[in-house]
């Protein structure tokens, strides 16, 4: 039974789960920052679009001060996700984690610093943070969820069932892979061409009537990463073209996270999406020049910040 | 003789002054930047810093001033060609007319004009200062040679050759100009859409190897186009890329399509990488680097047509 969840990271998604699952459990978050702990506390959090919602939450930025939890959701990003993890080393015991990062590899990283069981997840959803204490929930997409190692199936619908209690949308699935690749894919290539480019996800993204238009770019891009995953052994997933062309479809475009980075000359999380599709290319011995020519250009951006 | 600069900005002002040094030589010069060309009218044409220059150029913005030229210098950024051309083409009919502009394409479009035109590639550089005032970077030699599908004669493209030599611009009359400018385009294309993507100068390009990886794969793609029309390139791209990375040399350089990109200009990449990739496409010719690095670059150009509100903008799932 779990009635007490641990949210690591309180960025938009983090915030997104934390808000809604406050509704149905007791919610504690930990924040990189004191400040943001102590406006957590003072104001709670307030969730508005798809979902209206007041949440009470308990908040800290001291690792030694996180209550006691069944359920860890680790929302940080990919970047903080060593020192999150390591912040849980050696407690917690009886807690399950589910890691939500982007990209491949965030299970190992937790792993390295303890034995609970894990649960894999990636998520659809999105929002607008405004402010510590307030996020718009914006795209009511679902998170997916899937066992890692020998964490036992129950255990991971469990999860899914209280996601989709607190009024969030979710599915458990047996293998999570497909669908983590189908998402890698997707992002490495969306989120790489999106940060070189500076377009948001547009209908320029799925134009393929001229020699010239990047959606030829961006389909060969993806089918590079489909040869990748098929060479790892991974099942084919939802086809990442097909979730391309739909959602340059809904209307508003969506700024994508790496986009957002390279404006703010932040870090980004190319290694973790374009450097784990890359390395995985080496390893099958997969030719993938234009995911390791994106790949490369999106690090070069980085190292002209200084 | 009279000479036609189309297009005066920092390349044709280089040709401009220094043609207007000889006796012989009458210089015209048609642009659309109306304070710089008047002026020049005003008070000449001049340059500064890799040499110190001061010419007088007739310099119109209305080409029906112009008068009937036996020669002219093809300046413009590549996306204009046709409209320069196309406006200034009644005075060049009885000339014959050279490019020395970047990237590939730039004779067939002369050619829908004017009958006589030879192909040209050129390295020196430099930069319009105020109107009227140039500022030249870098000398370096043009090669001249015929427009094989309409050519003009080996005497006329060796005349203009020799007044450009005598004004102080080196300049080489050859029966194939296309190793030249095949090594220029493939130079440019295998490094300026990098800059312009990363933001890197060409020495910090140069030194990460994953992206001199990338160059070497584009100038490969570049190569193989080049070799399937017979061109075999006068000097080894790989050396002069590695060359320019040196400190002494041009480490700190911003490719001309990366200033391009931080000016919110358009740039000229259908005319290097796109032409690469057009070539390539009808020699039957893959080149899958130089297409997505085309697609890129325009669509980073599409980019500064979008409005951007922060407020609406959505982060998560991506």
């Amino acid at each position: 039974m779990i009635e007490r969840v641990c949210v690591v990271g309180a960025g938009t998604i983090g915030s997104l789960f934390a808000g809604h699952l406050a509704q149905v459990v007791d919610v504690s978050v930990l924040t990189r920052r004191r400040e943001h702990a102590e406006a957590l506390n003072a104001r709670g959090l307030r969730v508005t679009g798809r979902s209206d919602l007041r949440a009470r939450v308990h908040a800290t930025h001291n690792p030694g001060d996180i209550l006691d939890f069944e359920l860890g959701i680790v929302a940080c990003k990919g970047v903080n996700l060593d020192a999150a993890a390591g912040a849980l080393e050696g407690r917690f015991p009886e807690a399950t984690l589910m890691t939500v990062q982007n990209g491949l590899g965030a299970e190992e990283v937790v792993r390295r610093h303890g034995r609970w069981p894990l649960i894999s997840a990636i998520t659809f959803m999105s929002g607008t943070r405004h402010s510590d204490t307030e996020v718009t929930y914006v795209l009511d997409t679902p998170t997916w969820l899937g066992p890692y190692e020998d964490t036992p199936q129950e255990r991971v619908e469990e999860v899914a069932a209280l996601l989709v209690s607190s009024s969030l949308k979710a599915e458990a699935f047996a293998d999570l892979r497909p669908a983590q690749w189908s998402k890698l894919v997707f992002n490495a290539t969306v989120n790489g061409v999106a940060a070189l480019t500076a377009l948001p996800h547009d209908f320029h993204f799925a134009a393929e009537a001229e020699p010239g238009d990047l959606g030829r770019v961006v389909r060969s891009l993806m089918d590079e990463g489909k040869a990748v995953a098929t060479a790892a052994g991974i099942a084919a997933g939802e086809d990442p073209w097909e979730m391309n062309v739909l959602a340059t479809k809904r209307g508003s475009a969506h700024f994508p996270s790496m986009l957002e980075d390279v404006e703010a000359h932040r870090p980004t999380e190319v290694e973790s999406i374009n450097g784990a599709l890359v390395r995985e290319a080496e390893r099958t011995g997969v030719a993938a020049p234009l995911q390791r020519a994106l790949y490369a250009l999106v690090r070069g951006k980085e190292a002209a910040y200084s | 003789m009279r000479v036609c600069i189309v297009g005066c900005g920092a390349v044709g002002s280089l040709f401009a002054a220094n043609l207007a040094q000889l006796e012989d030589v009458e210089v015209w010069a048609y642009d659309l930047a109306r304070e710089h060309v008047d002026a020049i009218n005003a008070d000449g044409l001049r340059l500064t810093g890799a040499g110190e220059v001061a010419g007088r150029v007739k310099a119109t913005a209305d080409a029906s001033g112009l008068p009937a030229c036996d020669f002219a210098i093809v300046a413009t950024k590549a996306m204009h060609t046709e409209p320069a051309i196309s406006a200034t083409a009644h005075a060049l009919a009885e000339g014959a007319v050279a490019s020395v502009q970047n990237g590939i394409g730039n004779e067939e479009a002369i050619a829908g004009h004017v009958p006589r035109v030879i192909r040209g590639t050129t390295f020196p550089a430099g930069k319009v200062l105020a109107p009227g005032v140039v500022q030249w970077d870098v000398k370096g030699d043009t090669t001249l040679g015929p427009f094989e599908p309409s050519p003009a004669s080996m005497e006329e493209i060796e005349r203009l050759a020799d007044a450009c030599t005598r004004a102080g611009m080196p300049t080489h009359a050859v029966a194939d100009a296309r190793p030249a400018q095949w090594r220029k385009v493939v130079f440019n294309a295998a490094t300026n859409p990098v800059g312009a993507l990363t933001g890197l100068t060409h020495g910090r390009i140069c030194e990460r190897p994953d992206l001199r990886a990338l160059v070497s794969s584009l100038v490969d793609e570049g190569k193989a186009v080049a070799a399937a029309q017979g061109i075999v390139l006068d000097a080894d791209p790989e050396e002069l890329i590695d060359h320019a990375a040196r400190a002494d040399v041009a480490y700190g350089h911003k490719a001309s399509m990366l200033q391009d990109v931080e000016a919110r200009r358009a740039t000229e990449i259908d005319y290097l990488n796109g032409g690469i990739s057009r070539f390539g496409r009808e020699l039957g010719i893959p080149t899958p680097l130089n297409d997505a690095l085309t697609a890129l670059v325009k669509a980073r150009e599409a980019s500064w047509g979008q409005v951007l509100h922060s407020q609406t903008r959505s982060q998560g799932g991506v």
